[in-house]
């Protein structure tokens, strides 16, 4: 590597100094890097540690199920061990490996340097792994959750007092959290730093899927996270949401759930298929025919998927007219499916196929994968539902799915990628045997379960009576789940053995068409070394002597004159080169910001609220000194020469800036996870007959109003801040914001006088408990928004927010537009509702 | 040791002993036909695209993807969808007016039942369904506690049991018979421990066997009986039992009040037997990780078998 990097140096005095500014770091600050290659690998050896924990878990149920009336675990033992299979296995695995496996190629795929958002990916890791250590560890102090994957109330609110439920839902809140952060960071990634060239239509298959999904993240982890709130609240503070005996109602909490549950399904599935989209071209050395229906079926699985949520819930006593609608359309979700299946075969028929273990998994998964296909057809027809929801026909069903659809293609992905990661192969023949194993010990495991649940064995059962007479079939799943673990053992071997004298593979070892093969072995950190114009899909395989003229720097952005790590930026559409982003380095103010975070979610889990407030209070700090220093860098001059003559302004603000493109998008989560409170009271609405009750007074109208009028002005005073910052008017910039923090100080006070002010108990009954959880929620953000006001003074008083560089107002004043909604539909709902009810 | 079983019951879907089941698992044999020959095509082509040298004109394959992945699921699942569909409304509407009622509540981990008899009384049981054959029954379910969900699978499909609402459920059972239902919601601890029993009978024993339940607790007659009775009182049994024509009035678990003409013990934990009844009052949570009644260790040998011989002649 050294030798390598001295001829560099010699040969190519630019070459030497973008090495340098992408060089990563080493020795202990190792750790403080944040380049997506590093992050990336990190975060797929923690999502693959957890995988494993996940998959023990799994073998111990095994063990306990393998004959009638095991005594192997406690009643008590296996429901905290089911609890965290499924947690685990959705939450620590199936999500984060997708972010993982993205925040390492994306960037290759689209000949970007690095994601924009460097230090976002390093902090989402970082609270992933604190978040996941947390929640994994409680099973060895026995006080894991144990309510089951979905846990529903009342069981988990009122009958479940310990830690666990409380561990499951701040713990998990926190690392979902982290994965909005990387759906953001996916999002923008995929929008805004593209090759120049590359228009939507060339965009590679992986990255629209991963488009899909992380807007899928976007929508449907708020309504979880708004869920979780309502639920610990409940335990905390007694707040009735889902207590029948105040008005609550139980089903909410699985509306709620499942409008995650459902979509995070396919949230799971998608990105592997957008793996398989990437191997099958390479190995029938065809492009994929029908690329446009791919990203047809694609999007509108995303939009089906949030459509389905019901089915989860056919036997909770539904009229049979939503059943029939949402049966229906449970069944319309295999059509896309289908399309993006048969475009697959199709490019293998079209192309001439080379056979390797990446294909054989590829052909396993689909194998395995259209039975879950099958079977969910089945269960999606509500009448069979009735006999097999609950049953073992599902654990079959869903694992059928999930491991055909998610677990395979993500091997074959590893067999795929790990010459472009490491630069070695891994064995053909241990691949062989390791797929057999896993194949024939997965099939063994979970056929058997379709049968023992249709004849009559409920999920989640820690024994069962030998009378039942699914001891056999039990038998044989257990035996099966171990050949299958033994599968997995051979893989993780063939990854781990030392390859040291092993040759190094070749560079493209599959010749494969994408810009991700671009990468040099061994690689180097800058990525590629100069940013490719791209005309077509295959662009290896079409554009002539084009890995010779981007490892000659004849492309975009081929040094690093001032030394700073630099990237491209493009329009949304076409592709057009708009900026030379610069991005951060190496730091630990992401580890800071991560631990600190974690303390406001795990101090809290243990009613330490002094502590979790000062954690918080510290998060707050690291964010902003992290936020001072790390963003928005006035440059030392306005723009570039990014090579090919082509010049480029180094700072945008607004809607051609990425960071205005992640307040867009957080805030849409962020939307989504407010509507789901609102949907919450509207939902008690429907339901009850007197609701808002007759007897209760309501916030009134006149604090609502006040509120309501006082957050506009700030609304108007933030605008007004931008335009006066824009004109270079000082004085007049910080009066504005000394308005407008006055006035969110006084809105936000009118808004929790409302109910406070009308003696609305949040525990006597859920009407006044959920119109308390609106008001608090809107007046939070108004004080983040406060936050940012005093920010925005703050940098332009030290000179790092100038008239020109006004890109800290420019998405504060972004910010106040969702906040001036979300009071908007507060006070309408609290003070303007009752009126129309009554 | 040897596993004790309970008696021969059915709690297979696949052999079913009522409408709704019959209908669906013809629905179900049906599925997995198409599910099947579906399967060996899609897997067929797929493996001959990859062993069979390729090169196929990039025209077929467009057929092949709007014929294979569009045009014929919609087709297959639209005809499966009027298939199953039409079964809806037949098994959602309500029974006659006259059909029997039975109301169940779902408790951690047992099961409430009520019955109303022609006179208009409500009687109560627990963990033990008998139903008449060739007639339409309605269960009115609901939860005192957390949510559970109610399935006997040889007679039909299940309905969960919600706190603060009321579901209903309809089934047809067609067969004489013994079956068993469960819980299939999990519902904490002793969530694998919730069943059930359910005899279907022919009309008339049906009738005898209700009106023999409306009745009073027999009087006990035997020495130890009469003792057990007394020590039934005297240890609080009755806070939480009620048998009807005694002051034991306790509403928290099950009625005991003809506890011996049922088939087994702790939501059908373990067959009714005197071995079992015993090991149940002195170590319940052995034989029922979880039950909120407490294990009664400290009576004697001989405390213990007056109990059991007063509940053992509540038939």
């Amino acid at each position: 590597m050294t030798a390598e990097a001295t001829t560099t140096d010699e040969r190519d005095p630019a070459a030497a100094r973008l090495l340098d500014a992408w060089r990563t770091p080493t020795g202990w600050r190792y750790w403080t890097a944040v380049n997506n290659s590093e992050v990336g690998l990190w975060y797929v050896v923690a999502s693959f540690t957890f995988f494993l924990f996940g998959g023990i878990l799994a073998l111990l149920m095994r063990i306990q199920l393998a004959v009638p009336e095991n005594d192997f675990l406690t009643a008590d033992q296996y429901h905290q061990v089911f609890t965290m299979h499924g947690s685990v296995m959705m939450f620590l695995f199936a999500v984060p490996i997708l972010e993982a496996i993205s925040i390492l190629l994306l960037p290759e795929m689209l000949g970007a340097r690095d994601l924009p958002f460097p230090r976002l990916s390093a902090y989402g890791f970082w609270c992933f792994l604190i978040g996941g250590i947390f929640v994994c560890g409680s099973i060895f102090f026995g006080v894991a959750p144990e309510g089951g994957w979905f846990m529903y109330p009342p069981m988990t609110t009122e009958y479940q007092t310990g830690v666990g439920v409380d561990i499951w839902l701040l713990g998990l809140s926190f690392i979902e959290v982290a994965s909005i952060a990387a759906a953001v960071e996916l999002i923008v990634g995929v929008l805004k730093c593209r090759p120049p060239g590359m228009r939507l239509n060339l965009i590679p298959l992986y990255a629209w899927y991963i488009l899909v999904v992380a807007v899928m993240i976007l929508f449907a982890f708020p309504p979880l996270i708004a869920g979780d709130l309502l639920m610990e609240l409940e335990r905390s503070l007694d707040w009735p949401f889902f207590d029948a005996s105040r008005g609550g109602d139980p089903m909410l909490w699985q509306h709620l759930f499942w409008i995650f549950g459902h979509p995070e399904v396919y949230i799971v599935f998608l990105p592997s298929v957008a793996l398989l989209a990437m191997i099958v071209p390479t190995f029938a050395r065809a492009p994929m025919v029908g690329y446009g229906w791919i990203v047809l079926a694609a999007v509108g699985t995303g939009f089906l998927s949030f459509g389905l949520w019901v089915h989860h819930m056919f036997t909770t006593g539904l009229p049979a007219i939503s059943i029939g609608i949402f049966s229906a359309a449970s069944q319309a979700v295999a059509i896309p499916t289908g399309i993006q299946l048969f475009c697959f075969i199709a490019t293998l028929l079209v192309g001439r196929v080379t056979k390797s273990v990446c294909l054989l998994f590829t052909l396993g998964g689909l194998a395995t994968f259209i039975v879950g296909g099958l079977t969910g057809v089945m269960v999606a027809v509500a009448p069979f539902d009735y006999q097999a929801h609950d049953t073992y026909f599902i654990v079959g069903h869903l694992h059928y799915v999930l491991i055909g659809g998610t677990i395979f293609p993500i091997v074959a992905g590893v067999y795929y990628y790990y010459p472009a990661v490491t630069g070695k192969q891994l064995s053909e023949r241990l691949g062989r045997y390791a797929f057999w194993m896993m194949l024939i010990g997965f099939n063994v495991s979970f056929f058997p379960m379709h049968f023992s649940g249709l004849l009559g064995m409920p999920r989640r059962v820690y024994t069962y009576q030998p009378e039942l007479e699914v001891g056999t079939l039990n038998l044989i799943s257990t035996i099966g789940a171990f050949v299958l673990a033994a599968g997995f053992l051979v893989f993780l071997w063939d990854v781990l053995r030392p390859k040291s004298k092993q040759p190094l593979a070749p560079r493209n070892v599959w010749n494969a068409g994408t810009l991700e093969w671009l990468a040099e072995v061994p690689d180097k950190p800058w990525g590629v070394r100069s940013i490719p114009i791209v005309e077509t899909r295959y662009p290896l395989w079409d554009q002539e002597q084009f890995v010779q003229d981007v490892d000659e720097g004849r492309f975009f952005l081929p040094g690093a004159d001032e030394g700073k790590r630099e990237t491209l930026v493009t329009s949304v559409v076409d592709a057009e080169p708009i900026q030379c982003l610069r991005v951060p380095g190496p730091t630990f103010l992401t580890h800071f910001a991560a631990v600190f975070t974690g303390g406001v979610f795990i101090l809290s889990t243990f009613h330490w609220y002094v502590a979790a407030g000062i954690s918080g209070v510290l998060a707050v700090a690291t964010i902003l000194v992290w936020l001072w220093t790390g963003t928005a860098w006035i440059p030392e001059k306005h723009e570039k020469d990014v090579g090919r003559g082509v010049t480029l302004p180094i700072y945008v603000s607004g809607s051609r800036a990425v960071g205005w493109w992640a307040m867009f998008i957080t805030m849409l989560g962020d939307m989504t996870a407010f509507i789901s409170l609102v949907f919450g009271y509207f939902f008690y609405w429907t339901i009850q007959e007197d609701f808002p009750p007759q007897d209760s007074t309501g916030p009134g109208w006149i604090w609502p109003i006040a509120a309501l009028l006082a957050i506009t002005l700030v609304w108007s005073a933030v605008m007004a801040a931008r335009q006066f910052n824009r004109q270079n008017r000082g004085s007049m910039f910080y009066g504005a914001l000394v308005c407008g923090i006055a006035l969110s100080l006084t809105g936000g006070w009118a808004l929790l006088m409302g109910p406070a002010t009308h003696a609305m108990d949040p525990t006597s009954h859920v009407y006044p408990a959920i119109v308390w959880v609106l008001v608090i929620w809107t007046t939070l953000h108004v004080v983040v928004g406060i936050v940012m006001q005093l920010y925005c003074a703050a940098r332009r008083m030290a000179g790092k927010m100038t008239a020109r560089y006004d890109a800290d107002i420019v998405n504060v004043t972004l910010y106040w537009h969702f906040i001036f909604l979300t009071t908007l539909i507060t006070c309408l709902v609290i003070a303007g509702f009752p009126m129309v009810a009554r | 040791m040897r596993p004790e079983l309970i008696d021969d019951v059915s709690q297979s879907a696949l052999d079913p002993a009522g409408v709704g089941a019959t209908q669906i698992v013809d629905l179900f044999h049906w599925m997995v036909g198409g599910g099947v020959v579906i399967w060996l095509i899609v897997v067929g082509l797929s493996v001959y695209s990859i062993v069979v040298p390729g090169g196929h004109r990039p025209r077929l394959t467009k057929t092949l993807v709007i014929g294979g992945g569009a045009v014929v699921p919609t087709v297959v699942l639209s005809s499966l969808l009027c298939y199953a569909l039409a079964m809806l409304p037949e098994l959602h509407r309500p029974p006659p007016s006259d059909s029997p009622t039975v109301k169940v509540n779902g408790v951690r981990w047992w099961w409430r039942v009520q019955y109303q008899t022609d006179d208009g009384r409500t009687i109560e049981t627990a963990n033990e369904i008998r139903l008449p054959v060739d007639e339409a029954v309605e269960f009115k379910l609901t939860s005192e506690d957390v949510i559970h969900s109610f399935w006997i699978p040889s007679l039909g499909g299940k309905v969960d049991m919600i706190p603060g609402r009321e579901t209903r459920l309809k089934l047809y059972p067609t067969r004489v018979g013994k079956f068993r239902g469960v819980c299939a919601e999990y519902c904490g601890t002793a969530h694998a421990q919730m069943r059930f029993d359910v005899t279907v009978m022919p009309r008339p024993e049906f009738n005898r066997w209700l009106s023999n339940q409306s009745s009073d607790a027999r009087e006990p007659s035997q020495q130890s009986a009469i003792r057990g009775g007394e020590l039934f009182r005297r240890k609080g049994c009755g806070a939480c039992h009620t048998i009807r024509g005694t002051d034991a009035r306790g509403r928290v678990g099950p009625d005991l009040t003809h506890l011996a003409s049922r088939s087994s013990l702790g939501a059908a934990t373990k067959p009714n037997n005197t071995e079992n009844l015993r090991h149940w009052i002195t170590h319940t949570h052995h034989v029922k990780p979880g039950v909120t009644m407490p294990a009664f260790q400290a009576l004697d040998e001989r405390e213990v078998d007056a109990i059991v011989a007063y509940l053992e002649q509540l038939h």
